[in-house]
């Protein structure tokens, strides 16, 4: 019996085509000429769009979830012995239904805007709907005409999936990509608010207004997405690492850095009618740049461990996509961004500088990671050699740009908009803040050297220092905006606390969770210990304080693999005898995946915030024994930790009460007279 | 600069990008670049002249004459190299197959590497410690993991980049027919 569902979801996407090119035409027509009917189709056209794309998904999802192995695209990444859940992400685990997620996704945004953004004038609004609508037209062609998710072989169809990618086969890869996309397919929205601001020549600080709460959901669905595939790198590939500057990563990151930047310039945009060409140069760059990793990892022009599936022919497209898209887009700005100096003026030493500060080193890091991940591109384009930079060159160059940026971060929260002068009030913190971080910098590397038995370690004492001054920098300077705000109304200081606004919470938690990452990113680095061994059943290792004993080794039945499976006692040590017995219990496997005949490992992994203990199995060696890498992993969680608290950071100021009122904002708001230098917020 | 001139600024920017990137995609469907097998200069050359340590002996000098004389692999490799290690049961296999595989360690330090080799087999003839890139250079290295195929003169004879797998093997190595020692099992079974 050969199911029609597939059909059904094939028809839904091709009928998506017209419904996007309606959204693109319609709503922007309606407000060039003022036709209230067509400027208010937008949000009925974007719910048919986004109806009938969740149609085409569910349909692939289920084709997916009952094995029709007729849709090629299910035979090529299924299999009837994957669990259930991972058929449900094997829909997106390839090109065609990564793919079909993204224009899902971005027609959820449209639908969110449509709805959502009710208050904005209805002119803008029907442009932001269009421009939107724009993009999902070019992503439908690019879906519909070289990759069709619903291409169907009846004649012959196998019997059995050749089941997805065994590295994709996890929880953590699940997540990641809708994650990303979210993020990724987010700043399209803060793109959408540019160009229909650039269209209709508003670029003000309503326009900073509106744009800033949904250019921070993208960045936090970002973050998250991001720090998720770190996470995956490290337990997954059974290495250690989190980071490895990979082309496809650094794809994910650059969009993140443009849009750290954008967040910040927006802020500045909004409370003080500065920096607005920049503004929305970055709004248009962070979608770029998206589109930009998108094209990079599905052109195949880039060969990257993550680059599952890539075909060249498809670059073509994309690349056109690219040039009408950022090409159009740039044109636009150039020809009608606008070119007056702001009417507000601000001194070297105000929050509008160091802002700029923070946006240029920024933009140095991003030049950097490009420059990095383009030149062996650019290099074999023009036919002069190959060339390839590693992580050395990212290392050498991103550490000093991040260590000057903490510096400025710290202080920056201290400066009011405008102007400012060193008193001595505001100074003073900054002398004990930066003793208190000295201090604590040498006692907790005298301890860590002394407890990882280590020689002094330069690196660590100026990370600890750095984060920890970040860090108390930051919750000292909401300790004295809490006490003078107490001290002004007359509460108390628990009041004084909770009366700040969510927004600035949000950046002190997000400010902070850069001083826990580095501070993760540097102790890690510095203190990790690493064994590779030979072990037998009752073999025993002291690694690092902690002893491993191999106490039994078995094999395992998965759903579609066979696995040989460790079980490790780990304990503390003190002074060479265990305090606690072996009460962690780790338990790491090789698995070996019967459909792509595949080995893969699954690291066994325990973790505290001050350490992670990490075994993994390597190859089988003669006479029962195995190849064993054991690593201590001090403070790497703390890494994560930082990711999801800048995530966290995000939400508060999406949900801080002045972007919760649907009231209609004055769109005449002079720049400059909007902010109050004691309400500030970054 | 006139300011509006200057606002004109990122779209040449990013037309120079997407030039780079026309003549890629150009250079990628006439088959001129594919990123798994990038046109190397050095094909048809033989194997550029070095003098670099063992990675096992830091005292002991390896160089060229000491892997030509039979047809062979020189793969390059390092520890940082995620993509490597899925490659390395596959360079096992050929290995005890009899194929002789030379190793360049690039730009990579030296204990890991030893424990690398420890811990996952050692498939490699001998391996040549290129801490500098040195070498790599010479031979126009893009990127880890790479494989240059190597005739019995020393001649170079195909470039892979990326994953070597049985496949590439079937179909990009094997129609070399270069003297395999695989190949000479398989016709002697015939």
């Amino acid at each position: 019996m050969i199911s029609v569902i597939p059909e059904i979801g094939h028809l839904a996407l091709l009928l998506c085509l017209p419904i996007a090119i309606a959204l693109t035409v319609l709503p922007m027509a309606g407000a060039a000429g003022r036709w209230h009917l067509l400027q208010r189709s937008g949000p009925l056209l974007s719910s048919g769009l986004w109806l009938f794309l969740a149609v085409a998904f569910a349909c692939l999802t289920y084709s997916f979830l009952h094995d029709d192995f007729s849709v090629v695209l299910v035979a090529q990444h299924s299999n009837t012995a994957l669990p259930s859940y991972y058929k449900f992400s094997a829909v997106w685990g390839n090109h065609e239904g990564s793919l079909l997620l993204w224009v899902f996704i971005l027609a959820s945004w449209t639908l969110a805007v449509a709805y959502l953004g009710k208050s904005l004038p209805s002119d803008m609004h029907a442009r932001v709907l269009a421009v939107l609508g724009g993009i999902a037209v070019g992503f439908l062609l690019f879906i519909i005409f070289t990759s069709n998710p619903f291409e169907r072989n009846l004649i012959s169809p196998p019997l059995e999936g050749n089941d997805l990618n065994p590295l994709l086969q996890d929880i953590g890869l699940i997540l990641h990509p809708p994650l990303l996309y979210i993020g990724y397919v987010g700043f399209a929205v803060a793109f959408a608010f540019a160009i229909a601001a650039l269209i209709g020549g508003k670029l003000d600080a309503a326009w900073a207004r509106w744009t800033r709460p949904w250019t921070t959901v993208a960045w936090l669905f970002l973050t998250v997405g991001i720090a998720l595939g770190s996470w995956w790198a490290y337990y997954e590939l059974g290495w250690g690492g989190w980071w490895f500057w990979d082309p496809v990563e650094n794809a994910s990151f650059m969009p993140w850095l443009a849009g750290t930047a954008l967040i910040h310039s927006l802020a500045a945009t909004e409370k003080r009618g500065v920096f607005r060409s920049w503004t929305v140069l970055l709004a248009i760059l962070a979608f770029s740049l998206s589109l930009l990793g998108t094209f990079l990892v599905r052109s195949g022009i880039l060969v990257s461990v993550h680059a599952f599936a890539s075909d060249p022919t498809r670059g073509m497209f994309i690349l056109l996509f690219l040039a009408v898209t950022v090409g159009g887009s740039l044109l636009l700005y150039a020809l009608r961004a606008p070119t007056i100096k702001p009417l507000a003026t601000f001194k070297l030493l105000s929050r509008e500088s160091w802002l700029l500060i923070n946006n240029s080193l920024l933009a140095v890091s991003l030049a950097v990671v490009l420059i990095g991940t383009l030149f062996p591109l650019v290099m074999s384009a023009l036919d002069l050699g190959s060339y390839s930079v590693g992580p050395p060159y990212f290392n050498k160059l991103f550490l000093p740009l991040m260590v000057l940026l903490m510096l400025f971060m710290g202080v920056a929260p201290y400066l009011n908009w405008k102007h400012n002068r060193l008193t001595p009030v505001l100074v003073r913190p900054w002398y004990i803040v930066s003793i208190v971080a000295l201090l604590l910098a040498l006692l907790a590397v005298a301890f860590l050297s002394q407890r990882y038995a280590t020689q002094w370690r330069f690196g660590a004492f100026v990370t600890v220092t750095l984060s920890s001054w970040l860090l108390l920098m930051t919750l000292t300077h909401a300790g004295l905006k809490a006490r003078r705000f107490a001290r002004a109304k007359k509460l108390s200081s628990r009041q004084g606390l909770l009366s700040l606004s969510r927004s600035y919470w949000g950046m002190v938690i997000a400010h902070s969770g850069i001083a826990v990452m580095a501070l993760g990113i540097g102790l890690t680095s510095s203190y990790s210990v690493q064994k590779e061994l030979a072990m037998a059943p009752g073999a025993v290792a002291d690694v690092a304080g902690y002893r491993f004993v191999l106490e039994k080794l078995e094999d395992v039945q998965g759903p579609n693999y066979s696995a040989t499976m460790a079980t490790f006692g780990v304990g503390r040590l003190n002074e060479g005898a265990l305090i606690n017995g072996l009460s962690i219990r780790l338990q790491p496997e090789k698995r070996f995946y019967y459909a792509a005949k595949n080995v893969m490992t699954e690291a066994g992994i325990h973790g505290r915030l001050t350490r992670d203990l990490y075994v993994s199995l390597g190859d089988s060696l003669e006479s029962e024994q195995w190849a064993v890498r054991i690593y201590v992993k001090p403070f790497i969680r703390c890494i994560w930790l930082g990711a999801l608290m800048m995530a966290a950071g995000g939400l508060l100021v999406v949900i801080d009460k002045r972007y919760m009122t649907r009231q209609p904002v004055r769109t005449d708001s002079p720049s400059g007279t909007v902010a109050s230098n004691e309400q500030a917020m970054v | 600069m006139n300011a509006r001139l200057r606002l004109f600024i990122p779209l040449l920017i990013f037309a120079v990008v997407a030039l780079v990137f026309l003549t890629l995609e150009k250079r990628m469907g006439s088959g001129e670049y594919d990123p798994s097998n990038l046109p190397s200069a050095m094909i048809g050359q033989s194997l550029p002249a070095f003098n670099l340590s063992r990675l096992m002996n830091a005292e002991q000098v390896v160089v060229a004459a000491d892997i030509v004389g039979q047809a062979a692999l020189l793969n390059v490799w390092a520890t940082w190299c995620i993509a490597c290690r899925a490659e390395h049961a596959y360079l096992n296999e050929l290995a005890s197959q009899g194929v002789p595989i030379f190793g360049l360690n690039y730009k990579d330090e030296r204990a890991a590497a030893m424990q690398w080799l420890q811990r996952l087999g050692n498939p490699y003839r001998l391996n040549i410690f290129d801490f500098k890139g040195s070498l790599g250079l010479d031979l126009g290295v893009y990127g880890a993991p790479e494989t240059y195929v190597i005739d019995a003169q020393g001649i170079i004879r195909y470039r892979h980049v990326g994953i070597l797998n049985e496949k590439v093997w079937r179909e990009k190595i094997e129609p070399l027919g270069l003297p395999w020692p695989v190949a000479q099992t398989q016709r002697a079974a015939l």
